[in-house]
């Protein structure tokens, strides 16, 4: 398979001889723009076999980028999951002048919502249940990109990547259509969950910044939700900046200027429901 | 990076060949700022990439200027002369090489009797040595022209402290001497120098020259060509170059590395360098040599290398680790590496997801 895509903002070209693969961008990506022959690419994606014994014997499966091999290989049957991890790597390091942090973001209207991915912290449920509950408009699940021209965010819609036991409670939500589980990576079990139509639809529509939340998952918590000063925002947001130092001057006025858009905010929930109802304060609020 | 006009006349589908091969080649900030200079600008989105890493190079020479400053901090209460070398100098001196250049490491010359003083000083003020494997400390400190790295503990930056500028082992005998004799002071700084011009670059060219690998060698050929360039209207810097390259015993390699720079960056300049370097030699670079690079040279998108390639490649890595120290010894050296590789596990895992 080799295959060119437009996965705003980027074009990414894909060569890979992996059935698993095809599937999941017949699966996941059957409705973005394949880009015309000649096309600029940013990024050109290589799945290739283990090397030597291990084409054949517990074959392998290695991601490369241009000419780069940032990765260990992994188990072959684990090709679909490294494709998508490869392409956060490659947007989080070559961010082409934009400022990318470690954060789901969610539209509504032209306003978007930013929530840094703090581990176990719950993000991906919670975007998966604002975006296939809520209506929002996915932008990522992982990456958020802000263009330091304008301050705006812009869209990077890919299946959001869940672990573990959020991939039954997302399953269970109507509309969901999760992809097949991969058992035993390093991350445990990891399933991915389609992007709303909509979404796709809409991804060269950027947002902006209004409302950076972070939430905290405590099972059988009360939803409680505090404005935090944008001193301790900044703080905790930086620890988030994958690029922040690759863009010197330029990634830090970005940050700045983010945070004098947005108001922020704590919000520590204890159910799927609770989550939805703490964002719904936030929003209601400013 | 020779040509800007022709950036007019690339396709989109050209860009994407032309932005992965600078990428791979480590020039990317370099055709980036080249374009700049010469007023040309590309397509919207290939320029994104070109603007990414104009922005990287800006920021690691601003973390260069503030290593620079704390280095020079640290060792100011010393009495001894310390010299930057290659990519921090460039930075400290303005050279037009620094123009979207990438910075690694920070490389300072200093006596070699007072390196026990400049690394107790840094080890004072954060610095801390990265390789503390018995067998590296003892290959450093014996055999080589630096001592082992120090990486700051707080910013992660590398120092590396050299004394002279080949290794001891090596069949030439630089003079370090002379680079302390003639280097400039930098406005600002205590202690901290660069080397004259001619050192700059005999150095430059003997490191391109002794380099075993390829990678970043048409990024060192661009920086020794900007430096020539700087002095393009001084009809007698070439016989100073001559000077300083025998002065340091270095006619050799640096006759090599200035032939390959008027190979890929021809200008009269380079090819009057070259020339007055192979007569003070007595004879011309060996165009056996100059091919093994041509071969080994291979750009491309995706890093592809023909078999004559890799085998270039391996030659070149072997006559490198030869120049360097004794057969015997460089058997010696390899084997151990090659065990202690065996023994570890390098490179990282896919990150959070």
């Amino acid at each position: 398979m080799d295959t060119t895509l437009h996965i705003p903002p980027f074009t990414v070209r894909l060569q890979s001889p992996f059935p698993d693969v095809e599937q999941h961008l017949a699966r996941f990506y059957g409705r973005y723009d394949r880009a015309a022959d000649g096309c600029f690419v940013d990024f050109h994606v290589r799945l290739v076999p283990g090397e030597w014994i291990h084409r054949v014997w517990r074959p392998q499966v290695r991601f490369l980028v241009d000419d780069q091999n940032p990765f260990i290989p992994l188990p072959a049957d684990q090709a679909a999951p490294m494709f998508e991890w490869g392409l956060n790597w490659t947007v989080a390091s070559r961010s082409l002048g934009l400022s990318v942090l470690h954060a789901a973001v969610l539209g509504k209207g032209d306003d978007a919502i930013i929530l840094p991915g703090f581990p176990g912290a719950g993000k991906s449920t919670l975007c998966a249940s604002l975006a296939l509950l809520e209506g929002w408009r996915l932008f990522s699940d992982e990456l958020a990109i802000l263009d330091p021209a304008t301050g705006w965010l812009l869209p990077h819609p890919r299946p959001i990547s869940l672990k573990n036991q959020s991939i039954d409670i997302v399953a269970a939500f109507p509309g969901a259509h999760i992809g097949p589980r991969f058992e035993d990576t390093r991350k445990g079990t990891v399933a991915h969950a389609a992007v709303p139509d909509a979404s796709v639809v809409q991804a060269s529509k950027p947002g902006r910044p209004r409302w950076l939340v972070f939430p905290r998952f405590e099972a059988g918590a009360a939803t409680s939700v505090v404005e935090i000063p944008k001193a301790e925002a900044f703080a905790l947001i930086q620890q988030q900046s994958f690029n922040r130092d690759r863009l010197g001057d330029v990634g830090f006025d970005t940050l700045g200027r983010m945070l004098s858009d947005v108001r922020c905010y704590a919000t520590v929930y204890g159910s799927t429901s609770g989550g939805i109802e703490g964002i719904q304060r936030i929003v209601s609020d400013s | 990076m020779l040509r800007p006009e022709g950036a007019r006349s690339l396709s989109e589908a050209d860009w994407t060949d032309v932005v992965a091969t600078a990428r791979n080649a480590n020039l990317l900030g370099k055709l980036a700022t080249t374009l700049e200079q010469a007023g040309e600008a590309a397509p919207a989105a290939p320029q994104r990439h070109l603007t990414g890493a104009l922005m990287l190079s800006a920021r690691q020479r601003q973390s260069v200027v503030w290593e620079a400053h704390q280095i020079d901090a640290a060792l100011a209460p010393l009495g001894h002369p310390v010299v930057l070398l290659k990519g921090a100098a460039y930075a400290m001196s303005d050279h037009a090489a620094a123009g979207g250049r990438l910075f690694g490491d920070i490389d300072l010359l200093v006596p070699r009797e007072a390196i026990g003083d400049v690394e107790h000083r840094l080890m004072g003020n954060g610095w801390t040595p990265i390789k503390t494997d018995a067998y590296d400390q003892r290959y450093y400190r014996q055999w080589m022209h630096e001592i082992p790295p120090l990486v700051h503990a707080q910013r992660g930056t590398v120092v590396d402290i050299h004394h002279t500028i080949l290794p001891l082992t090596a069949k030439h005998r630089p003079d370090p001497g002379r680079i302390f004799r003639h280097a400039r002071a930098i406005a600002g700084f205590d202690r901290l120098m660069t080397p004259a011009p001619e050192d700059l670059i005999v150095h430059s060219l003997c490191h391109l020259a002794h380099e075993g690998e390829v990678n970043n060698l048409l990024r060192d050929l661009h920086d020794v060509a900007c430096l020539l360039d700087e002095h393009a209207t001084d009809p007698d810097f070439p016989a100073r170059l001559a000077d300083a390259a025998a002065d340091h015993d270095l006619l050799d390699p640096c006759a090599l590395g200035l032939a390959l720079v008027a190979r890929y960056f021809d200008r009269a300049l380079m090819r009057q360098a070259a020339t007055s370097l192979s007569a003070r030699l007595g004879r011309p670079a060996s165009t056996a040599l100059i091919a093994l690079y041509d071969d080994a040279l291979q750009p491309s998108p995706t890093g592809h290398c023909t078999a004559t390639g890799h085998l270039a490649r391996a030659r070149i890595y072997l006559r490198s680790h030869r120049l360097r120290m004794p057969l015997a010894m460089l058997l010696r050296h390899l084997s151990r590496k090659a065990w202690m590789r065996m023994t570890t596990r390098p490179k990282s895992v896919p990150q959070e997801g």
